[in-house]
């Protein structure tokens, strides 16, 4: 490309749109991601296994964080459906890479066959539920999805050769590629590496591939698009957004990223039970969007680690605390659990009132006055 | 016929419940554009008050009544000042996403008040029952229901539309801007309809435990049922609230009678699914619910 030329010591002057909107657009960004990457690498050989699932779970619900920031942050179709097609991605990974047994349907697949597969399903879905989607806007938007969740339910209590019904769960389907389980430990290239570390480096790679993957969505047409239904929905028909599909295409997506997230999520909770996938997996997702960040990636990314990472901090550091009770009933003024809840939802207040962009925001305030100092603005 | 009609009344009891959360939605959507989720934590705290003050505090039942509704909607409103009014003029989403954290906390705070036992609320009728109309078989408790659900109905309605700051109450939910100009104190407004709410959540409180029902933390779940309701007659109508309340509190309560014969088809306890596949049917032929207003939009 000829005209991408970056002048020496002009970072930031592009001269032409490519350069402009490339993932990586500065240099500094190039560095920190250079860094950031090798040292989520590095990160798993120098954690003990408890802290390498943790973040896994991080990786996993990230995963989950930008389908709901591409339908509720990029398209502004603000759904509380996310857990329904969350769940229905990890029933279908159970039900294609999990074994038969005798109350239990399964196919017992691979994971490069079941992984897809997990996507895909709640991605028909979606797909099939976006045109009614489609036609209603904002709260009874919301609220319409949030019947989906309770119809899921149902469906998932009620189909017990697939689920194993309600209290019972069935087990997750097994990481397996090639005969070769990625949840245990394995020998490669002559390397031991442990079970916890070799999970976490494959979700660490679907991550990266799905981050990409949403930001390339987003800063296409379809992206363009999604900003426009989003910002005005009459204003982008009338410039020739086709509305309905446009939202199809959301809809679609998003699912496709909740299925990907439920499959893997279901391994790391080891069993999959209908009640987990509930009206407030759905708020989570949503309160990672507005926590991390609406519209980006890095805010997904972001608000998807606060999210996972507050309750494992609340209960790590609440016996400094006191009056909080270790256990679920005690004689403190709130139990770990109430204050985490209390904690959680005033800080989603918090963020919406003082800090509307999220983390993202907190990034560029700090950032601008980095860049700006010594002066104020 | 007769269990026809005891289903049926059944039905309309619940529905009322339902419906008289759903007026508590309407009202603050009205006035601020905002869905409260934390409604149905104000329903729960109503349900405690009744019973802290009939219990511990051994009052009369109707003084309980009305004075945890009053302690309700004085919750509501300080909610309403401390949390949602620094959000006026954000997106209505954002102010949805507070009110989301509202309910946790005051959810919290509820849990923690009723503790782990069922608490009744101390109402006089309890499990007793009526027959009228030949052999038709009514609970007390759910012509209270009904009965104080009408009355409370036309009582919001009759203050919205006669009295004076119904009048503003009406012009704020119209226009913020324009009645901030024409002297309605808006804040105010803000503040009335939360209380309102509250007082509205604080007597559906009293009703979902009334009837030998009790109080405990799982109850703020029924509250949930308010949200196809409101849908489905139309987020910003109170006639909407009520029909759909009733429509919603029938199909359920027909669906439970036959839950028996359903069940080999869609299995059991469908009657937590049918509201919402109500609503989704309804949403599909009126995107606005059933008396909601279309939203005029121009570009």
């Amino acid at each position: 490309m000829s005209g991408s030329v970056t002048l020496r010591g002009r970072p930031e002057l592009y001269t032409d749109y490519a350069a402009d909107q490339a993932l990586l657009n500065t240099p500094v960004k190039r560095r920190v991601t250079l860094l950031l990457g090798l040292a989520a690498v590095v990160t798993p050989f120098l954690l003990g296994r408890d802290l390498t699932t943790l973040l896994t779970t991080v990786f996993i619900y990230a995963i989950g964080a930008l389908g709901m920031n591409l339908i509720s942050g990029y398209a502004g179709q603000v759904s509380l459906g996310h857990a329904f097609f969350v769940g229905l991605g990890a029933y279908t990974a159970a039900f294609v890479g999990g074994e038969a047994t005798t109350s239990l349907r399964g196919l017992g697949l691979e994971l490069w066959i079941w992984l897809p597969m997990a996507g895909l399903v709640p991605a028909a879905v979606g797909f099939l539920v976006a045109p009614i989607a489609a036609r209603v806007r904002g709260l009874y938007l919301a609220i319409l999805t949030l019947g989906l969740v309770f119809i899921g339910d149902h469906v998932f209590k009620e189909a017990r050769t697939f689920t194993g019904g309600a209290g019972i769960g069935r087990r997750a389907a097994a990481p397996v590629v090639a005969g070769m389980d990625l949840s245990r430990r394995q020998e490669i290239l002559g390397f031991t590496i442990e079970g916890a570390t070799l999970f976490y480096l494959v979700c660490l790679v679907l991550l990266v591939v799905m981050a990409i993957g949403a930001r390339n969505l987003a800063r296409s047409r379809a992206g363009r698009a999604f900003a426009a239904v989003r910002d005005r929905d009459i204003a982008a028909e009338v410039m020739g957004v086709a509305l309905t599909r446009t939202k199809v295409l959301a809809f679609t997506v998003s699912s496709f990223y909740a299925g990907i997230c439920g499959g893997l999520l279901a391994i790391t909770f080891g069993v999959v039970e209908p009640a987990t996938f509930n009206l407030l997996l759905s708020v989570d997702f949503l309160a990672m969007v507005l926590i991390g960040g609406i519209a980006t990636v890095s805010g997904s990314l972001a608000g998807a680690a606060f999210v996972v990472l507050l309750p494992r901090i609340v209960q790590t550091y609440a016996h400094y605390m006191p009056g909080i009770s270790r256990g679920s009933t005690g004689g403190g003024v709130l139990t770990v659990f109430q204050l985490e809840a209390i904690l959680f939802g005033a800080l989603i207040v918090a963020f919406i009132v003082l800090e509307p962009r999220g983390l993202y925001g907190l990034w560029l305030r700090m950032r601008n006055y980095w860049k700006a100092w010594p002066f104020s603005y | 016929m007769d269990d026809l009609l005891t289903v049926l009344v059944r039905g309309l009891a619940q529905g009322s419940v339902y419906a008289l959360l759903a007026a508590g939605f309407v009202v603050i959507y009205r006035a601020t554009d905002v869905v409260n989720f934390a409604q149905p934590a104000l329903m729960v705290l109503g349900a405690y008050f009744t019973y802290l003050f009939v219990r511990p505090l051994g009052l009369p039942f109707p003084v309980a009544v009305l004075l945890a509704i009053g302690a309700v909607a004085l919750i509501g409103a300080l909610a309403e000042r401390i949390a949602l009014r620094p959000m006026v003029g954000q997106p209505p989403f954002s102010a949805a996403m507070v009110t989301v954290g509202l309910f946790l906390v005051l959810t919290i705070v509820a849990n923690r008040l009723i503790g782990s036992n069922v608490l009744t609320v101390g109402d006089p009728w309890q499990l007793d029952t009526a027959v009228f109309a030949g052999n038709v078989r009514m609970r007390i408790a759910d012509g209270w229901r009904i009965g104080l659900t009408a009355a409370a109905f036309a009582g919001v309605g009759l203050f919205l539309a006669r009295s004076r700051v119904g009048l503003a109450m009406r012009a704020t939910s119209l226009d913020q801007e324009v009645s901030l100009a024409q002297g309605v104190n808006v804040g105010r407004m803000f503040g009335l309809s939360w209380a309102l709410a509250g007082g509205l959540a604080g007597l559906a409180g009293m009703m979902v435990g009334s009837g030998g029902m009790g109080v405990d933390h799982t109850t703020a779940f029924i509250a949930l049922k308010a949200l196809p309701v409101i849908i489905l007659g139309g987020l910003d109508s109170l006639k909407g609230a009520y029909v759909a309340g009733l429509i919603i509190g029938v199909a359920e309560a027909f669906t439970r009678a036959n839950a028996a014969t359903l069940s080999g088809y869609v299995g059991s306890n469908v009657d937590v699914v049918v509201p919402y596949v109500i609503m989704i049917l309804v949403l599909m032929v009126r995107p606005y619910g059933l008396f909601g207003t279309p939203e005029v939009q121009r570009v």
